[in-house]
């Protein structure tokens, strides 16, 4: 039985200057891209495909065998690209491993891009970060100078270069297309599908495209072994994954464990709800997946146990809001971010997102009309699955998930405004005590 | 995308919801406000900071990936780094350099929130008011700076030192509210710290991000994302405690990932994977 949390991507978050390269080797990195460098590549990707990984930038679809896509046969050159884009709502997980230990990610991606034959890898991190882009440009630097990357990587004749590449604001550029046509220097809108990325992904060639997590557990992998990797997690969501835990939490954080924890086990480690408080609702993985409410506290936080109560595992980030929290509100505010965000190149997601704030906005005003929630429910199905990308899916899923457990709370919409039913000062954290003041 | 392509009258701004019951015009009296409507690019102007020098610049950024056209968000951001903005100038030379037409660069520079059509104060003070932020107490943060600097959301101070917007999720909700200067993170804001902060900032006192360097101006700050290093990587903390607290538990109750790799299975089933 393994322990209920197990630090191995955030086991260095504590160490003096954990940035650098000589105190990352130290703590044993790189000797993953030396096991892989002796390996054939094939080998790596059968590697990483019985070590059961699986993306953890929200589809959950297997690393290994998205690797295993790449046409080899292909004559073009072919790319890797890490998914640094950081900004669903509630996700705060790659920017601190970035910002902490960078080499991570950098020795992941010299390993990822080995394994499918690449010569040059992008790491497309979001703009709005200039302590972690400065991070990771020193570390590529520094995995330059070493021998990790460049020509000739560590005397196998293997030559890699790597590319640390800045955006400039788009919530949409997370989505891989849309990153990819970010990426070629466009506007950030996304790709019908097929042909996928690993077909036609950057410059049509051959793109592998996977988040900093996914590819910062690889070097782990190599390193200790897939039958190591797979002796955590449960039966098909295997290995370790940080949850991040924000809100009104005694002790918000990011917590390392196996995949299969629960909320429960997690609020229990983190002091519970703010004093005297209790959870009304909760996002598993970000604002993109259906809400949860207290009587999903047991559900195992893996990819199927999630799946099983109709949300997703998304990108674990376990957004927790007490009672004191207006849920028209909430949704309200997560639907103007879609609103914002849409790139505008479907009709159903850039048209359909902004009634939905019209209404919401109306609801939380208390102001609502009459079939104002009928309206917000089939907007919804008019808006899900009719767009390019999921950020139209999305958009619907905190509006129907929040209807089908408060829908109390948006017929009130109707005659009482949401802040004299819920005062809003009450849900601020200004009287929290200062956290973590011992660490 | 880019906020200058979205319908925004001043009424619209975020925060509490005072005097403001949101709805807006639906159809009617007069039109939503499009960026036909802004203030837009001063084409009267003909000073510009991009010389030949810059140019180089922007050319060094191109020869960096495999089809020049990929450097041109970098570019965007050099050219914000020396012109305070996106310039028509600054538009000309990326189209020169990539040889792409000025409404092709401009078409990008207007997709994207970071870049912007009007000078940018010294400091970019961003608070985030996405939904955690917002509830904890972000748009409380966003009003009192509004009053305290006396601007609306993307306006800038007189003395030209400040400018403040509202922020969509910044990637630190475990630290909410959250407040950006510069893209530095200002973890567990209050009011009163923000005020604090932007008052240390028009003093031309040094302020230091909670997690990350002493806050450079916004030009320096555009000039790293173009992708040159200004060489600070090593200030600032590995983490913050937040991001720690796991990390800290598991150390005092003993918690490790396991040690010694099991031995090989000789058969493992992982095979099964279905495809999602």
């Amino acid at each position: 039985m393994t322990d209920t949390l197990t630090p191995v991507l955030t086991a260095n978050w504590g160490d003096e200057r954990a940035w650098k390269l000589v105190n990352y080797e130290r703590v044993g990195g790189y000797q993953g891209l030396r096991n892989a460098l002796g390996m054939d590549p094939a080998d790596v990707v059968a590697q990483v495909k019985e070590s059961g990984l699986r993306g953890r930038g929200g589809a959950g679809f297997p690393t290994g065998m998205k690797w295993g896509f790449i046409p080899q046969d292909n004559p073009k050159p072919k790319y890797l690209v890490v998914n640094a884009d950081e900004s669903e709502p509630g996700t705060c997980k790659d920017m601190p491993l970035m910002m902490a230990s960078p080499h991570t990610l950098v020795e992941g991606v010299i390993i990822s891009a080995y394994a499918i034959r690449s010569n040059f890898a992008f790491i497309y991190v979001r703009g709005e970060v200039v302590h972690v882009v400065r991070r990771l440009q020193q570390a590529v630097r520094e995995a330059y100078s070493a021998g990790y990357a460049g020509k000739n990587v560590l005397g196998t004749g293997y030559d890699l270069e790597i590319i640390v590449h800045a955006g400039a604001g788009a919530y949409i550029c997370g989505e891989e297309t849309a990153l990819l046509d970010s990426l070629e220097g466009r506007r950030g809108q996304p790709r019908l599908r097929p042909p996928f990325p690993a077909v036609a992904g950057l410059y049509a060639s051959p793109t592998v495209i996977n988040n900093v997590e996914s590819i910062a557990s690889v070097p782990s992998i190599l390193a200790n072994g897939a039958a190591w990797f797979s002796s955590m997690g449960t039966e098909k969501s295997k290995g370790m994954t940080i949850y991040s835990l924000s809100g009104h939490v005694t002790h918000p954080g990011q917590f390392e464990a196996p995949l299969g924890i629960t909320l429960r086990e997690l609020l229990g480690l983190a002091g519970g709800m703010r004093a005297g408080r209790e959870l009304k609702f909760w996002t598993p993985g970000g604002s993109s997946t259906p809400i949860l409410t207290p009587e999903h506290l047991d559900v195992p936080l893996d990819y199927e146990g999630v799946a099983s109560v109709k949300s997703m595992l998304g990108t674990k980030a376990l957004q927790c809001f007490d009672e004191t929290t207006s849920v028209v509100r909430t949704v309200l505010r997560w639907t103007e971010f879609y609103k914002h965000e849409s790139c505008g190149k479907c009709t159903p997601c850039r048209e359909g997102t902004w009634w939905l704030v019209q209404i919401l906005k109306r609801l939380e005003a208390g102001q609502g009309e009459q079939g104002d929630i009928e309206k917000l429910l089939d907007l919804c199905e008019n808006i899900l699955g009719r767009s390019f990308c999921a950020l139209g899916d999305g958009a619907t899923s905190p509006i129907s998930s929040a209807i089908a457990h408060f829908r109390d709370e948006f017929e009130a919409g109707m005659h009482t405004p949401a802040w004299e039913l819920f005062p809003y000062a009450r849900s601020t954290v200004f009287v929290r005590e200062p956290v973590g003041a011992s660490a | 995308m880019s906020a200058a392509v979205e319908p925004q009258g001043p009424g619209a701004r975020h925060g509490a919801p005072v005097g403001d019951n949101g709805v807006e015009d639906l159809a009617g009296a007069g039109h939503a406000k499009t960026h036909f409507d802004e203030p837009s690019l001063d084409f009267t102007a003909t000073s510009t900071a991009v010389d030949d020098a810059v140019v180089e610049e922007l050319r060094l950024i191109a020869a960096r990936y495999p089809q020049a056209r990929s450097a041109l968000l970098p570019m965007l951001h050099l050219v914000q780094s020396v012109e305070g903005r996106v310039t028509p100038a600054g538009i000309e030379a990326c189209a020169q350099v990539l040889d792409l037409s000025t409404a092709e660069v401009s078409g990008v520079a207007t997709f994207y929130t970071m870049y912007k059509r009007r000078p940018v104060g010294k400091y970019h003070v961003g608070v985030c008011t996405t939904a955690l932020c917002a509830i904890l107490g972000g748009d409380e943060v966003l009003e009192r700076l509004q009053e305290h600097l006396g601007v609306g959301n993307d306006e800038t101070t007189e003395d030209g030192a400040i400018t403040l917007e509202h922020l969509e999720c910044n990637a630190a909700c475990d630290y909410a509210p959250v407040m950006m200067v510069n893209w530095e993170f200002f973890d567990d804001t209050t009011p009163d710290k923000a005020v604090a902060v932007v008052d240390a900032l028009r003093a031309g006192e040094p302020v230091h991000a909670t997690r990350g360097a002493r806050v450079a101006t916004w030009q320096e700050t555009e000039r790293v994302l173009a992708g040159f290093p200004d060489g600070r990587a090593d200030e600032g903390p590995t983490s913050g405690p937040q991001s720690r607290l796991g990390l800290q538990i598991a150390r005092e109750r003993g918690w490790h990932a396991p040690s010694v790799p099991p031995p090989q299975a000789d058969d493992d089933d992982s095979d099964e994977q279905e495809s999602a």
